[in-house]
């Protein structure tokens, strides 16, 4: 039935049209089955049933809903246009079909499923870029490895001379030759010494080097973390961000410096024996060789069992830290709820599915390193049986046989060892695959290609009929609004609608996906995003303070700032009084350990912050909703300094602090329903009159109470 | 420059006494970067907690004013620099550190690892459990054996 349904759309569609999704609407209005089809594709919308299409999509919505069983999806903009339904069993085709109708996420989205993909041990590879600046260092470091590798490969060779042609032969009663004794211990003595010292630099040298490309790692993924947009934070946890930073690059680290680089010194010295080994006898060597494939294979197949589990195990790692992460900085919430006991108990349960996982893991994991010293007593004993054979035969002599024995008594100690790169490769794999997840991901507010200098701006903002939506959720739709320089506005209207995010568009934290934000008359995607923000100022409703001195606080946006201008601009914000009164004045510690402040103290520094750098353009979100009334009051003194000649939008809940304002923009559900002064709002009896008699009302209340 | 002027009263008080000749007694004068640089930025600051006048250095008040500024802050300032730390007991805190200070010998208690606290690169402050603070303006002034006990514990 689906080929019959594939010819079909392909009949039914225009040359070049791409489809971009399907879906089988089987049950009409009565809910009766009927095989009709809803198709989207790059050009239009249409529909099977009646021969409808829509191929202007803009301002229309797609909407999915399920009853009973029973699909529905619906196409609106402001009134239903149509409706189709369709069973269950095709939802995935109906979910799809939304997604891609609104979507401009849906790249982004699928991530999730490239999540399922395993790690290749592969990704490592791309490590190499960072490898790079090192070549010199890394080139030497492999030339040492294997001077002392070889190095390390005299001893046993001169056990077979040492045996031949002196223990033997005294056995049979000839006197030892001291000359030749001497000549081969010193031999040994000069090889061990060798090999000491050439050892030391090469793991010096390598560690050292690998020490630096994890710093350039880690300082690399900081880097491009800083530059992708909020929407990205918004969607991580801190927890997890601050994992992935912190011990995957120190993982990755320690896999080189120490795994990969013993593996690497392995790997030589097996060569380097087998050729040895042939060199002496290559019936024995092959004999001794033997197991060599059977462990070979044994590692592949663990490899290919633990590869999940230590994906997985990495997972849950991140949900415990996910769970500290949470806890520890509400703790108030949780105290305040007396929820400790669930919290733990929280902790315990992602600690007790780490265990299970790890448990299931280390069931394979405990049996491999037993098999391969099985395999390796065996190797042995097989090298026994033929040898003496040999010896009796008189095809070889005891020193060689010792030799051998010494040689592969080494090798199988390593390749012991070596079954160990299984599980480091596979976990440093996942690291470094998370931290690619990192550094693969593009800022959704890129840098333009050619960025226009901004300077100092005049602060005149228009928006231009401009959308944005949040996944399939449209949040503004058709913003225009003209803000002259140095105006005041006050965004007004309830919480969700739209008013932040009209904000974060203006702060260019995303980009809007319909129309355009003029600054100074030029497009905000092309200016210099770095020079663009330091014109803005923003105070938010929480101030958050970094660890550090009270001037560092106010310097935040200006590092090079003198002490003059930071009093001054603590001055205007009102902050001067109460920061002389701390002991140590500007230099008090803040922030988190710091001193504590409170909320409107706190307010007033990051408004001395936001005046330190003078901007054109001033954000205030919510700056006074987290304060009281009295507070807010110090606080509205220090905002009139701020506000002074600057375009300001303002956001706030409570209407009575937006009396500087020069306009007030009121809005909901996404759009923007009036605009005026106060007066002229209230004359008006709108959405305004409503908003502002319905808080007049809670504030009677509140003070009748 | 200076059209104020400060006196001293009979309670050992420091008076302002402003251009427009009203006086206010208790005055307080306040450095403003007690630690990154204590003789740039001193504020006269009211009983009530406002300022009234504003030095933007030590140097630039005159003679008998400065007089009394310095004798004020020395009687006021309790910020005793360590010279050398003598001894710590116990390997964790909380503990006893046994200092000498530019203020004479003493010990604190120090609860927490938290109390020690950088300030740019060079300069240490220890809050005692008692509140108060101990400077140590520059670590590599102390003498070896007190830099390695005082490692332990700075991060």
């Amino acid at each position: 039935m689906h080929t019959s349904s594939s010819v079909q759309i392909d009949a039914l569609l225009e040359p070049n049209e791409k489809l971009l999704a399907s879906l089988e609407t089987n049950l009409d209005e009565a809910l009766r089955f009927s095989s009709h089809f809803l198709f989207l594709t790059d050009r239009r919308l249409f529909s099977t049933r009646d021969g409808k299409e829509w191929r202007n999509l803009e301002g229309l919505d797609l909407a999915r809903e399920e009853h009973g069983g029973v699909g529905r999806i619906e196409l609106k903009s402001d009134v239903l246009i149509e409706t189709w339904r369709y069973t269950m069993d095709r939802d995935a085709d109906a979910q799809r079909l939304v997604k891609r109708f609104s979507g401009w996420f849906e790249e982004e989205e699928d991530g999730a499923i490239e999540k399922e993909i395993p790690v290749s041990s592969l990704t490592l590879f791309r490590l190499s870029r960072f490898a790079k600046p090192y070549r010199v260092a890394l080139f030497s470091g492999f030339m040492l490895t294997l001077a002392s590798t070889a190095s390390s490969m005299v001893a046993p060779y001169l056990s077979m001379p040492l045996m031949d042609k002196v223990l033997i032969p005294f056995q049979n009663g000839i006197p030892i030759d001291r000359t030749r004794v001497a000549f081969y211990l010193s031999g040994l003595f000069l090889s061990a010494l060798a090999a000491w010292g050439l050892g030391w630099a090469r793991t010096y040298l390598l560690a050292r080097v690998s020490e630096r490309m994890g710093a350039d790692l880690r300082v690399e993924t900081f880097r491009h973390l800083q530059t992708l947009s909020l929407e990205y934070f918004g969607a991580k946890r801190t927890g997890d961000l601050i994992a992935r930073i912190g011990s995957e690059t120190d993982r990755i680290n320690v896999f080189l410096s120490l795994h990969l680089l013993d593996f690497a010194t392995d790997l030589l010295m097996m060569l380097m024996t087998a050729a040895i080994l042939f060199s002496i006898n290559p019936w024995l060597a092959l004999v001794t060789l033997l197991p060599l494939p059977f462990i070979a294979w044994m590692i592949h197949y663990v490899r290919d069992k633990l590869k999940h589990g230590f994906e997985q195990a990495d997972r849950v790692w991140s949900e415990i830290t996910n769970v500290l992460a949470d806890t520890i900085p509400g703790i108030r919430v949780v105290k305040a709820f007396a929820q400790e006991a669930r919290e733990v108990e929280r902790f315990a349960a992602a600690n007790a599915h780490n265990l299970e996982v790890n448990d299931r893991v280390n069931r394979v994991w405990s049996l491999f390193g037993p098999s391969v010293t099985l395999l390796t007593e065996i190797g042995l004993l097989v090298v026994w049986i033929f040898g003496i054979k040999e010896i009796s035969d008189k095809t070889i002599t005891v020193g060689m046989l010792t030799a051998f024995l010494a040689y592969i008594t080494r090798f199988y100690t390593r390749l012991d060892s070596m079954s160990r790169i299984v599980s480091v490769t596979q976990k440093a794999a996942a690291g470094a695959k998370r931290i690619f997840d990192i550094l693969d991901h593009v800022s959704s507010v890129p840098e333009s290609a050619n960025p226009v200098p901004v300077g100092r701006l005049k602060g005149e903002i228009s928006i231009r009929d401009v959308a944005f939506r949040y996944g399939s959720r449209r949040i503004l739709r058709g913003i225009d609004l003209d803000i002259s320089p140095g105006e005041m506005v006050g965004l007004v209207g309830h919480s969700g609608s739209g008013k932040s995010t009209l904000v974060n568009l203006i702060c260019r934290f995303f980009d809007a996906a319909e129309g355009q934000i003029l600054v100074d008359g030029k497009d905000i995607r092309s200016l210099s995003l770095a020079e663009y923000r330091s014109n803005i100022g923003l105070v938010l409703q929480e101030p958050f303070l970094f660890f550090g001195t009270i001037a560092e606080n106010i310097a935040y946006g200006k590092p090079g700032a003198t002490r003059k201008e930071i009093v001054e601009a603590a001055r205007a914000a009102h902050a001067h009084e109460f920061i002389l009164r701390l002991p140590l004045g500007y230099d008090s510690l803040v922030g988190e350990r710091g001193q504590s402040l409170s909320g409107g103290e706190r307010q007033r520094i990051s408004i001395a912050r936001a005046l330190l750098i003078d901007p054109r353009i001033l954000i205030l979100d919510e700056a006074t909703s987290s304060v009281d009334t009295e507070t807010e009051l110090e606080i509205q003194g220090a905002l009139e300094n701020l506000v002074k000649g600057r375009t300001t939008i303002a956001i706030a809940h409570r209407l009575s602090t937006l009396g500087m304002a020069d306009r007030l923009v009121v809005m909901d559900h996404g759009k923007i329903v009036e605009i005026g002064s106060h007066d002229q709002l209230i004359a008006r009896e709108g959405a305004y009159y409503r908003l502002y008699q319905a808080q007049a009302k809670q504030l009677d209340g509140e003070e009748n109470g | 420059m200076a059209e104020y002027r400060l006196e001293k009263d009979a309670m050992g008080r420091l008076v302002y006494v402003s251009r427009e000749g009203t006086r206010l007694e208790g005055v307080n004068p306040v450095r403003a970067f007690p630690l990154t640089s204590p003789d740039a930025g001193i504020a006269l600051v009211s009983r009530e907690g406002h300022e009234l006048e504003w030095i933007d250095s030590i140097e630039a008040i005159d003679e008998a004013n400065r007089a009394l500024i310095v004798e004020c802050l020395i009687q006021r300032e309790f910020l005793p620099q360590i010279i050398r730390i003598e001894g710590i007991t116990g390997p964790s805190v909380p503990n006893i550190w046994r200092v000498a200070t530019d203020r004479g010998a003493t010990s604190f208690r120090l609860k927490s690892e938290d109390d020690i606290r950088r300030i740019g690169r060079s300069t240490v402050i220890i809050a005692g459990e008692g509140g108060v603070n101990f400077l140590i303006r520059n670590i590599s002034d102390l003498d070896r054996q007190s830099r390695k006990l005082l490692a332990r514990f700075l991060s």
